[in-house]
């Protein structure tokens, strides 16, 4: 039964090739191919069970000069729901399955090595999303039709693979556009499966992205890595080059956890010494914020500036897809993991309680990483670093709040630095001090919990990985200047570059490598923001593996007198553990180590704020067999470039330090010195410690 | 049912087209051409076409002259469909010394064929449509000259999608950004063209493997899983790329994937 209705459309479908005068044979064996990769498609179980595709509204326009009026606290806060591994079919394979409707892609590196018994299934594809009661619903993409899309819960050590489907529609118009690529962010993932910005695959195509789920630096430590090296808050989006910020408006982003024997996500005793418990599990007290902003029409629809462009005015502030929502707390500590889903705001929080009065927030991981030891954020903090959690595109912070001070019946508020339009309150202060249009969501303490908190902060969560071998061995310092060259008022005379968003004077070509590191190497990268005047602040990410911040500086140069101020900023506090995204103010710039290790191919370095990623402040780099020189910041004379589009022979104040000295910069943590146990070497073997 | 229906019937393709932006955003600001010739903005320029948008000033020596010529040499890529659905644009930025005269000269010198055409009119027309295509949001960008030489828009008012790139580069990616803003091809030209790029991932990779796989071996790591690092693979690759190039198909046997054809 089942078989002949398999057989049956690939049938009429060759027929009705035959019957149409034209055709060669090649094209009807092409059409026969390409009808047999549908009928797998269309007889997929789960695309019924998803939410049904909506016809697609007419972009607003003109824009509107403010969202629509919304009552403040009226939704709870939503938990993205949990990814829910299936079995594919049809069955993943190393090399791309194009015959049945896989996009093409390179084998999987490793794949046998990390077979994916842990499969799951996503479809990209429209939905209509309730951001507000006040407003109509909003025609949203999402993955598996949710925003933000589905949480992937994994486990180190335990590979899985995601099919993406990408169901838009393919007479897509407006803003966005209907070919995609998904970026898992900063994924230790092979380049195949990166998501690299020009690999993006048109609708009714699938593509499997493999994620082994193991430590950095496996091949140096077999079979899974080192532990410290252990990431764990990720989220995944849309990366299609030009298009990543229109995509990721319309919904395209979600988050992704991986779990250990260090931060095993519940926080009961007796899960073995070297076990942080930290507040858990995930959806009850270990709660993902992902915070984006938009610009709503009188319709719901989401204003785009332009059909390739998000609007900067934008004022609804969303956490989880939800205007200014509220969330109810029992008296005891949380952890939040907030994301900056971008567009383009870097945010600045701070936490209030019912008085008004600040409370302070524990920062316990980096972009993911945890820090060597928990970092309170107050706005009376002495540490200008630390009076507000800054939270720039893409940055997640990991960070543990603690109701347990505060009365049942109360609220706190997280405030932003810059304000929403809100235009709908009953009550316009809803503590001292705190105005409601700062306001982005409440939280509503109901009471003691019913089970004692359980969770802990320890004073110290992780030892850094020993990168003292690397950095002595290293390659050597490439130079990153973003925005170089560019051409001001009066131009520059040296370098005839006006492209406004670049690096290294280069814009985006996903065929041209800009710079190839060898595999296993480790390098010093210098990342500069170079154009004086604009005040744009660029949110740096490099693919692949997260860098330790070695140095930050600020220096001005007088352009008269070519006399370079330099202020040191050292290494701040949220900077002190390892991080993937490295925001650079104007005329900073920043020192990072990285190494580049288990895996071969393209990745990028590119700014994170979507807008000037689209216009193409992008590059690839490679992982390859050989290094390409790092000269990127001398001349051939000798001479190296200030920055400024000068070439300046005399003092160089952009000259890297001597790496000799970076040992006094950078708290190094020799070999043995480790707080933490290593799971999988001493602790996990019986019979040691006896 | 359509029997073509058959092969796109599964596509959620139930939304309707949105409606062009229209004159209210675009305006119909009116310009001259090169040709003398009195245009309107949106309903001369944009409506139903392809458009590809940039500023430039024919005394311009810095910039401009290495953006034009990579738009000169973009006029081959773009074949008989310059002129008929594809239309190039260059604003003038200083319409005070651009006359239709000059800028007629200008298109003469750099080879503009018909469909590229050289647009001055009113400073104030001119600044709102370059504001309303290429605004940043910052002075120092928004009023420089020579940054907007760089600046290239692709706009289709069809499906009403935009794109951006830049000047110069390489007129191969700007044909390929012009692609982005046409409808979605049919399903079977983007199978056909997926099974091209994989032959294409799959030749590189008959180099880049067997490097990659000494490179680790010499550095004690274990072996890759690549197929292509085994050289009986490589040799039935290479087979299958003759047979490519004798004139063959790509479709490979769909029984077993990843599977090479009995006949090999």
């Amino acid at each position: 039964m089942s078989i002949t209705k398999q057989k049956q459309p690939t049938k009429k479908s060759k027929t009705a090739s035959d019957n149409r005068p034209g055709w060669s044979r090649r094209q009807v064996l092409k059409a026969g191919a390409a009808a047999g990769a549908l009928t797998v498609i269309t007889s997929r179980k789960s695309l019924a069970s998803l939410p049904p595709i909506p016809p697609e509204p007419a972009d607003c326009t003109p824009q509107p000069t403010q969202s629509p009026a919304t009552t403040p606290f009226v939704q709870a806060l939503p938990i993205p729901p949990v990814a829910v591994p299936t079995i594919l079919n049809p069955i993943p394979t190393l090399q791309a399955d194009t015959s049945r409707g896989e996009a093409a892609r390179a084998n999987h590196q490793d794949w046998f090595q990390f077979f994916p018994l842990v499969q799951y299934d996503v479809s990209i594809q429209p939905t209509m999303h309730q951001f507000h009661p006040d407003i109509p619903a909003t025609y949203c993409w999402g993955y598996n039709g949710v925003y933000p899309g589905p949480t992937f819960l994994n486990v180190y050590g335990v590979p899985v693979v995601v099919r993406f489907h990408n169901n838009l529609p393919t007479n897509h118009s407006g803003f966005g556009t209907n070919t995609h690529t998904t970026h898992l962010h900063n994924g230790h993932t092979a380049s195949e499966s990166d998501g690299f910005a020009g690999d993006f695959w048109s609708p009714t195509f699938f593509k499997d992205h493999h994620y082994p789920n193991v430590y950095a630096g496996f091949n140096a430590h077999p079979p899974l890595g080192d532990p410290l090296e252990a990431q764990r808050t990720y989220w995944y989006h849309d990366h299609r080059h030009s298009f990543t910020a229109t995509n990721n408006y319309r919904g395209l982003n979600g988050m992704y956890l991986i779990y250990d024997a260090v931060d095993t996500g519940f926080e009961f005793p007796g899960q073995g010494p070297q076990a942080l418990r930290l507040p858990g599990p995930y959806g009850i007290y270990d709660i993902p914020l992902v915070f984006t902003d938009k610009l709503f029409c009188a319709d719901g629809q989401m204003y785009a500036t332009a059909p390739d462009t998000v609007p900067g005015g934008t004022d609804k502030f969303c956490v989880n897809g939800v205007i200014q929502p509220y969330f109810q707390v029992q008296a005891r500590k949380y952890r939040f993991r907030f994301l900056n889903s971008g567009p383009a705001r870097i945010w600045t929080f701070n936490l209030s309680d019912n008085n008004g009065n600040p409370v302070p927030m524990t920062v316990v991981a980096t972009d993911g990483n945890l820090l060597p030891s928990p970092v309170q954020v107050i706005s009376t903090s002495p540490d200008s670093t630390l009076t507000g959690l800054t939270v720039h595109v893409s940055s997640r912070y990991d960070v543990v709040i603690d109701f347990s001070g505060a009365q049942a019946g109360t609220s706190w508020y997280l405030t932003n630095i810059a304000a929403q339009f809100v235009g709908n309150a009953p009550d316009p202060e809803p503590a001292p001090g705190v105005n409601i249009n700062n306001v982005v969501m409440r939280f509503d303490i109901t009471g003691p919990p019913p089970l004692a908190d359980q969770s802990q902060v320890p004073a110290v969560l992780t030892a850094l990985p020993d990168i003292s071998t690397p950095l002595a061995n290293l390659v050597g310092t490439r130079v990153w200047n973003f925005n170089d060259f560019v051409a001001g008022p009066e131009g520059d005379p040296a370098n005839p570059t006006a492209k406004v968003f670049n690096v290294n004077g280069l814009t985006f070509d996903p065929n041209r490598p800009d710079a190839t590191v060898a595999q296993g190497s480790a390098e010093t990268w210098l990342i500069r923001n170079r154009f004086p005047g604009t005040g744009w602040t660029h949110p740096v990410h490099i693919h692949l593996e997260e860098g330790r911040v070695l140095d930050r500086r600020n220096i001005t140069v007088n352009p008269t007198t070519g006399v370079a101020t330099i202020t040191n900023h050292r290494v701040p506090p949220l900077e002190q553990g390892r991080r993937d995204v490295y925001p650079i103010l104007p005329n900073d710039e920043v020192l990072i180590f990285l190494q580049f290790r288990d895996w071969f191919g393209k990745y990028m370095i590119h700014c994170h704020n979507l807008g000037h990623e689209d216009n193409l402040m992008l590059v690839r780099w490679d992982v390859g067999t050989a290094t390409s020189p790092v000269t990127s910041p001398v001349y051939s004379d000798g001479t190296f470039n200030n920055g400024n589009g000068q070439v300046n022979s005399g003092a160089q104040p952009n000259l890297v330090p001597a790496i000799t000295t970076l040992a006094d910069n950078f708290n190094l943590n020799p070999p043995g010195t480790s707080k933490l146990q290593r799971p999988g070497t001493r602790g996990s073997k019986k019979g040691v410690r006896a | 049912m359509n029997r073509r229906d058959l092969l796109t019937c599964r596509l959620p393709d139930k939304s309707q087209p949105a409606a062009s932006l229209g004159p209210r955003y675009y305006t119909n600001a009116v310009f001259r051409t090169h040709e003398n010739k009195r245009v309107r903005f949106y309903d001369d320029l944009i409506k139903g076409k392809i458009a590809i948008i940039n500023f430039m000033y024919a005394s311009c020596d810095r910039y401009c002259p290495t953006s034009i010529a990579c738009l000169s040499r973009l006029q081959a890529l773009l074949g008989d469909r310059l002129g008929r659905d594809m239309f190039m644009y260059s604003f003038t930025l200083k319409p005070d010394m651009d006359t239709p005269e000059k800028l007629a000269a200008y298109a003469k010198a750099n080879g503009a064929r018909h469909g590229w055409y050289f647009l001055t009119g009113d400073e104030y027309d001119l600044t709102s449509i370059r504001f309303k295509l290429f605004r940043l949001d910052d002075p120092l960008v928004d009023f420089s000259v020579d940054i907007h030489a760089s600046m290239l828009r692709i706009i289709n008012d069809n499906n009403s999608q935009w794109t951006a790139w830049v000047l110069p580069d390489p007129p191969a990616l700007i044909r390929e950004a012009i692609s982005w803003v046409e409808p979605t091809k049919p399903f079977a030209v983007r199978v056909r063209e997926n099974y091209e790029l994989q032959a294409e991932i799959d030749k590189e990779s008959l180099i880049t493997e067997p490097r990659r796989a000494a490179y680790r071996r010499a550095h004690g790591w274990p072996e890759a899983t690549a197929s292509h690092a085994d050289p009986e693979a490589m040799k039935r690759l290479e087979v299958l790329l003759q047979r490519k190039a004798a004139g063959g198909s790509w479709v490979r046997s769909q029984e077993r994937p990843g599977a090479v054809p009995s006949a090999l």
